[in-house]
């Protein structure tokens, strides 16, 4: 999706060569979401759509706040709302704008088959290159967050691109520009560390002692990170993982069983070749076919009378 | 077919269609998915035109070699159970390997190795099937939590390569043992044959004066 360069790769799906490592003193780059002062007002879904050019098919109402009820090929970013009562009874409405998380340690990339169909840049965005891709799927199990969605149409998997095209030439992604209440960040990921540091002194003072950073370790840290009243328990947030990691199965798949693998075939296609050099053919000979015969006339003179 | 006077019938034609439309698909699919399990292989999705196209007839592959095994199964199943002998014959496994097969029990019509073959395979080629449904992305993509296809995927991944390797140690088999190849081309063995690798087969043929592959069902 991106005009960013090749030489700004840091991360190749499918390839086992080290990518171009020349330029590394870019800034890491992280777009923060304050959940605590989000209105739920959708201006960032509408500016993602506007900017990438999505139309999502105009669905049904579901009884729910959250429109369109789900990620799609067409919707990169949604907001979720969630009604939650904490200890005391008192409820409070939580909103968090989903959308791809950007991870430092990438589980779609990790898992994706196709050389180059997603690559992570040196300032840290994770982006698909849609040429590439060939629909597999394997990015929605890479994923912690279930975020890659893979359209129906033309095959390819579609998220967030952390509008890569916008920041590739100095802009800030398109849901931060248009978001009213500056619940949308965008910057250096240290920048955005430090003020996440003074939101969550801010929310704590005001009696969410439990405010907090959501960066999770478990994926090396993200660069879309969420200030959130409760991080203590991220998943009252519309199924936050608590402790997202890329899965075991995922690693094991791409892990230890690919060399493993290619071993054993060619184990087995080696001891082949040393049986045959070592044995060699196992042939018939005139003895097998005589002895045969004899096999067979006996039961002839046995047949007569 | 014309078979030479006094060989043996050891694969019916339609057993010889049947096994070798499963070879074709079996082919297919191990090219395609080994260029989906390993970047060092994705080059080999080019035979099938590019990435997406190699994603999107793999299974279908893979349907037809369902379809084409179970045809297998019906017609070998009843002589590859699991018999007393074979274990006798896999403890003279070490002859077996070195070409020197007198003394070692003697075999029907097929041997513990063969049977070995052919069970894996009844195993494995459903349960690649059953994975292969559930990561079947283009129909069944969203049929099942993430974590059930994260365990499918790896599952299915491990399945294909133990098929592989049976596969190597079948095709292996038949060129090391002379004649087996034509028994599954042209269909036909000589009785020197049989007597040298399937004798209790043979005697079996030879007592029934049937030309093979069973007698009672000849061709």
């Amino acid at each position: 999706m991106s005009d960013l360069q090749s030489q700004d790769y840091i991360r190749i799906s499918a390839s086992t060569l080290t990518p171009p490592s020349t330029r590394r003193y870019e800034d890491q780059v992280a777009k923060l979401i304050d959940t605590s002062r989000c209105i739920g007002c959708k201006a960032c879904q509408a500016a993602c759509m506007e900017w990438n050019n999505l139309r999502q098919e105009v669905g049904h109402f579901e009884g729910s706040y959250d429109n369109p009820m789900d990620l799609s090929p067409s919707v990169w970013t949604l907001m979720r709302f969630s009604e939650w009562e904490d200890e005391k009874g008192k409820l409070e409405w939580l909103i968090r704008k989903d959308g791809c998380m950007h991870c430092e340690d990438p589980g779609c990339l990790k898992a994706c088959p196709a050389p180059g169909a997603i690559v992570q840049y040196a300032n840290g965005i994770v982006d698909f290159i849609s040429e590439n891709c060939i629909g597999c799927g394997y990015c929605v199990k890479g994923c912690p967050f279930d975020i890659p969605r893979v359209s129906p149409v033309d095959h390819k998997s579609y998220k967030c691109t952390l509008c890569s095209d916008r920041v590739a030439v100095g802009l800030e992604p398109a849901c931060v520009k248009a978001c009213p209440t500056g619940a949308i960040m965008f910057g250096s990921k240290t920048d955005m560390q430090d003020w996440a540091g003074e939101r969550v002194v801010d929310l704590k003072s005001r009696g969410f002692e439990n405010a907090g950073l959501y960066d999770p370790p478990g994926v090396s840290g993200t660069h879309v990170m969420y200030v959130l009243h409760h991080a203590d328990k991220p998943s009252i947030y519309a199924g936050l993982p608590d402790k997202p990691h890329i899965s075991s199965l995922v690693g094991l798949w791409k892990g230890i069983v690919k060399p493993l693998s290619l071993m054993g075939i060619a184990f087995a296609a080696l001891a082949g070749f040393l049986h045959w050099i070592v044995e060699g053919p196992n042939e018939v000979e005139a003895r097998d076919e005589e002895k045969a015969r004899d096999l067979a006339e006996a039961a002839a003179a046995e047949k007569l009378p | 077919m014309t078979r030479p006077p006094g060989t043996l019938v050891r694969n019916t034609t339609a057993a010889r269609i049947n096994h070798w439309i499963t070879a074709g698909c079996f082919i297919l699919l191990l090219l395609s998915g080994l260029s989906m399990f390993h970047p060092m292989l994705f080059f080999l999705s080019e035979l099938f035109g590019g990435g997406q196209w190699t994603r999107a007839v793999h299974p279908w592959i893979g349907t037809v070699l369902l379809v084409s095994y179970l045809g297998l199964i019906v017609q070998f199943w009843r002589e590859n159970l699991w018999t007393r002998d074979d274990i006798a014959w896999l403890k003279a496994i070490d002859r077996v390997l070195a070409n020197q097969e007198e003394g070692v029990p003697e075999v029907p019509r097929f041997n513990a190795g063969q049977k070995f073959v052919f069970w894996s395979m009844a195993l494995l080629v459903p349960v690649l099937f059953l994975t292969g449904l559930i990561i079947w992305e283009v129909y069944f993509g969203s049929d099942t939590p993430i974590e059930v296809q994260r365990v499918a995927v790896l599952i299915h991944s491990m399945a294909a390569i133990a098929a592989i390797i049976v596969w190597i140690t079948h095709v292996y088999a038949a060129i090391w043992v002379r004649g087996s190849v034509r028994a599954m081309t042209q269909g036909y063995v000589t009785r020197g044959w049989a007597w040298r690798h399937h004798r209790k087969w043979l005697r079996r043929l030879v007592a029934s004066g049937s030309s093979g592959p069973t007698p009672g069902h000849e061709r």
